[in-house]
């Protein structure tokens, strides 16, 4: 702390750092010298010294002994049965072995050291993390003989032309990154569209059993995916198609449903069917609260009045869910009347 | 390394001297000498310095438990596999039969189930890796709090804050390896908040998932970057930062004997060798029994991920937490059509938010000292009431910190203590806002107080909890200094003034001036002025002064009672009475003596 008077500064005519706006003290406070050694019980009492001894080699024994236990419980507990009490047995009694077979180093160590190894302190000097001048002035010599050497400072046309040529190469690099994602595909494009198509009938997630509207009782609400989704496998792009396409049905009764009139027939006698993806960040909104007609996602708390067009009524999200308009078919079945007329799921730049 | 002071050219005969153990080392030790020249290296690391206080420790855990992320981790690679192949689970756990899932899926439920101790491996890699984290927290904070981040250790604060945010990035890559339900979630989310990106989110989010999310090749792509490409980084990185430490030198805390021009400690070999090799096992040992007494991330009742299915009260692990947090505390409506683009200020907001506080986090010491201007190496870590306004920002940023994390829980806190989802969120939403400020005001306030208290026990003593009364029948509570190694821990000279602005050469004030002008008035305007020596050695002289008089005061005013009570020879110290040493001189004490002189140990008589 007393900067005045330290050796710090090996080099004190070359470097003066300022002290900005510390204040000055004069006459500091003197740092008092180291205090007296004070000896532990262990130092002065053998006994307590053989006592200590004793309680760090115990101690390493019983790791041994900790460790043979690990390996005897890998062997005792098996997990073959499948049974998940025997995988948690296994579980536990390996891991309890280990972990006191390292605990018991780790304590036994650390006794070792504060009570039989020696506790005299030392006194290191500091030196300053700068160079010595001669030091400094040597590595200024080598760059400045390497420049006169190369004539990289001189030679203007080398140089640039050198790092024009190094920046360039670079670029091929970030081509090459075009590859993550597969040619002749726009994104865009593919988050305007879904798998909903006219007539596409609505089915059960997952099932794919399409839904009657005389089934879908008042205040419930349906997870829906379009029927043809079930027949999709995982490798042709199931999840990616139903990531996009989810619905969540919901029967209301009639009067309390709160229809603009260019959306009036998008319903079918209280039944609404609204993308199911968070217009937020994508999570699935599949809170419903039957009582309030109150949608809520349970990843950013967003909430959506689905009495009234599913608007946004708390939370980060800003737009309402998108709306599936929906009809029956003649057996009753419900159906899509369009596809989605705006995108689904969460925003993004060029979504107009 | 321990015997390399083993003299590289011992004559044999002298050799033969010792027994086999030594004769072999000492041979191993040569032949290594002589063609890598160890020996100066050992010279020079072996009985190296290092200061000792139990908050330096809190940067081992973060150490050690990377040692343990990197062994659990390693063995779990011999089992799983980064594939995305749609596949049929045909495992041990019969819930879960013929389910379809992810390769990656259907790999890690392998490990916990079909692998002896295989979930034991899985367990301790999770609970390591979040240990890691906070332990890089904790240790970012004792480095904060104590300004050990100034010169000359500004770019290892750097470093040490980029390996922080590589250690988030390797717990978000890793948790969102096995594919299963809530890590799918993690990833949805992850890919609209990329989208909500101006410009060139929506190709970033196409490029990063390799085509729609949640594509099949997302798991490879965060496998390479969870086990090589971010691993390497911060094993380089971890390297340099070590060995910056190393050369700085570490800082110590004022004290007796220690000052900015040494370091006082024990030796590198044996005390710290122990002490640091004894700490990576208490560290590898209680991360162990965590994890075989506490599950984590139960990806079999989980599930695969399907784009469908959620379920209430999920959230990320705790790091994560203050980004998902920011995310959830942003009102309704933020998001505009404009020029026929959308602008998803709900997004944005948070993320250029979130930005800003790690980019001022990392930048402070250079923020710090540009305004004191001081160009000195400082050795000596400050008590954080010392630097009253850095413990006042810093008490804020954790503020900051702590309503965001708090506001990724705000559904479990609703559930919990009953209360309104809505009155959760606009509450943190203010909070956020006024926290931090008020924090800040708080915690100078009481940092100034510490400083003043310090300064009277300094100059004045400490409360010795003696009350004597004097002979004007006035009672004081005697102060008794406190020793010099004591009072050296409390006097701190390294303060700062305000700047005073001057015109330049062209007699104007540059604008950088002026903000630092009233950058360090706010940080430096209320302070206390530094203790001098003078000011120290009156103080000490007017306290003895001070007991002396009383002494001698206290003194007649026993003899006086003595005298009255007609026993003028009376001992003034207080009897022993058998019990301990707190019993008053009184003189009621010392009249009920008995007869004969009053002897050491022997009890006064009760009335």
């Amino acid at each position: 702390m007393a900067h005045e008077d330290d050796p710090l500064e090996h080099e004190r005519a070359s470097w003066k750092p300022s002290p900005g706006l510390a204040v000055a003290v004069s006459d500091p406070v003197q740092p008092p010298a180291l205090p007296p050694h004070r000896e532990r019980m262990t130092d002065k009492d053998p006994v307590a010294m053989k006592h200590a001894v004793r309680t760090v080699y115990t101690l390493f024994y019983l790791s041994v002994a900790a460790s043979i236990w690990a390996i005897a419980a890998y062997m005792l507990f098996p997990i073959e049965s499948g049974a998940i009490v025997d995988i948690r047995n296994n579980n536990l009694f390996i891991g309890l072995g280990i972990g006191l077979a390292l605990l018991a180093i780790g304590i036994a160590a650390i006794h070792w050291s504060k009570a039989i190894m020696s506790d005299k302190e030392f006194i290191e000097p500091r030196h300053a993390t700068r160079g010595r001048d001669t030091t400094r002035a040597a590595a200024v010599q080598a760059f400045s003989d390497a420049n006169d050497d190369s004539g990289f400072g001189r030679r203007i046309l080398i140089r640039n032309s050198m790092i024009a040529a190094v920046v360039a190469s670079l670029a091929p690099a970030v081509v090459l990154f075009r590859g993550l994602a597969p040619e002749g595909e726009n994104p865009v494009e593919l988050l305007e569209t879904t798998m909903w198509t006219e007539g596409m009938r609505l089915a059960h997630d997952p099932e794919g059993t399409p839904i009657r509207a005389a089934d879908v009782t008042l205040g419930s609400a349906v997870h829906v995916i379009p029927q043809s989704l079930a027949e999709l496998d995982h490798a042709d792009g199931y999840l990616e198609a139903k990531a996009k396409a989810i619905v969540l049905l919901m029967r209301l009764l009639p009067e309390d449903l709160n229809e603009t009139p260019e959306k009036a027939d998008w319903s079918y006698d209280g039944i609404v069917a609204y993308s199911k993806v968070c217009t937020h960040v994508g999570c699935p909104v599949a809170l419903y609260e039957q009582q309030t007609h109150h949608l809520l996602c349970p990843c950013h708390q967003s909430q959506f009045d689905v009495a009234n067009g599913a608007a946004v009524i708390f939370g980060p999200a800003a737009r309402p869910l998108p709306q599936l308009p929906i009809t029956i078919d003649d057996e009753g079945y419900l159906i899509a009347r369009s596809g989605f007329t705006e995108p689904v799921g969460p925003s993004f730049w060029e979504r107009h | 390394m321990s015997t390399a002071t083993a003299p590289a050219d011992t004559p044999d005969a002298e050799k033969r001297d010792k027994p086999l153990g030594g004769r072999f080392i000492g041979a191993t030790a040569n032949y290594i000498d002589e063609r890598t020249s160890l020996s100066g290296f050992v010279k020079e690391l072996g009985r190296k310095i290092f200061p000792d206080h139990w908050s330096f420790m809190l940067g081992e855990i973060a150490l050690w438990s990377f040692v343990v992320v990197l062994l659990s981790g390693t063995f779990l690679t011999f089992f799983f596999q980064a594939s995305m192949v749609p596949t049929h689970y045909t495992g041990a756990f019969l819930p879960m039969r013929g389910v379809e899932m992810s390769a990656a899926l259907d790999s890690s439920l392998m490990i916990s189930f079909d692998l002896r101790g295989g979930l034991l491996v899985r367990q301790i890699h999770h609970w390591a890796a979040l240990v890691f984290v906070a332990g890089i927290g904790v240790h970012m904070l004792r480095i904060f709090f104590t300004g050990a981040f100034r010169k000359p250790r500004e770019l290892n604060w750097v470093i040490g804050f980029v390996l922080f945010v590589l250690a988030m990035g390797e717990g978000f890559t890793g948790y969102s390896l096995p594919d299963d339900l809530l890590s799918g979630n993690g990833l949805r989310i992850i890919d609209g908040m990329v989208k909500g990106i101006p410009v060139v989110g929506t190709w970033i989010s196409f490029l990063l998932f390799g085509g729609e999310f949640p594509g099949t090749a997302i798991v490879g792509r965060l496998y390479t970057l969870h086990i090589l490409l971010l691993p390497a980084i911060l094993v380089g990185l971890l390297v340099v930062h070590l060995m910056l430490m190393v050369i700085n030198k570490h800082t110590q805390f004022a004290g007796p004997g220690r000052t900015n021009s040494n370091v006082v400690g024990y030796p590198m070999m044996p005390v710290y060798m122990s002490k640091m090799g004894g700490f990576l096992f208490i560290t590898f040992g209680v991360i162990v029994l965590i994890a075989s007494l506490f599950t984590i991330n139960p990806i079999w009742n989980y599930g695969p991920y399907d784009p469908s299915p959620v379920s209430a009260g999920t959230q990320p692990d705790w790091y994560i937490g203050f980004a998902d947090g920011a995310l959830r505390l942003v009102p309704p409506g933020w998001e505009f059509v404009f020029l026929d683009r959308t602008w998803s200020f709900n997004i944005l907001v948070p993320l250029v938010g979130l930005g800003l506080f790690i980019v001022i986090v990392a930048i402070y010491p250079f923020i710090e000292a540009w305004i004191t201007g001081d160009k000195r190496e400082h050795h000596i870590a400050q008590r954080p009431r010392n630097a009253a306004t850095r413990t006042a920002i810093g008490a804020g940023g954790v503020t900051f910190y702590a309503v965001l994390w708090a506001a990724a829980s705000s559904d479990i806190i609703a559930t919990h203590f009953y209360l309104t989802m809505e009155g959760v969120i606009h509450t943190l939403q203010a909070l956020l806002v006024v926290g931090p400020i008020i924090a800040y005001f708080v915690t100078k306030r009481i940092c100034i107080a510490l400083q003043k208290k310090d300064r009277e026990i300094a100059l004045h003593g400490y409360e010795s909890g003696r009350i004597v009364r004097l002979p004007g029948g006035e009672y004081i509570e005697v102060h008794q200094p406190v020793d010099e190694y004591e009072r050296w821990k409390l006097v701190d000279n390294d303060t700062y003034e305000p700047l005073v602005v001057r015109p330049n050469a062209k007699g104007r004030i540059p604008w950088h001036e002026k903000l630092r002008a009233v950058a360090s008035k706010s940080l430096f305007e209320d302070r206390l002025s530094p203790l001098t020596q003078s000011e120290i050695d009156a103080a000490v002289a007017h306290q003895h002064h001070e007991l002396e008089h009383i002494a001698t005061e206290e003194d007649l005013e026993l003899q006086g009672a003595h005298e009255r009570a007609g026993v003028p020879d009376a001992p003034h110290v207080p009897i022993f009475d058998g019990h301990n040493s707190e019993t008053a001189v009184r003189p009621s004490n010392v009249i009920i003596a008995e007869d004969d002189a009053p002897k050491k140990g022997k009890k006064p008589k009760a009335d």
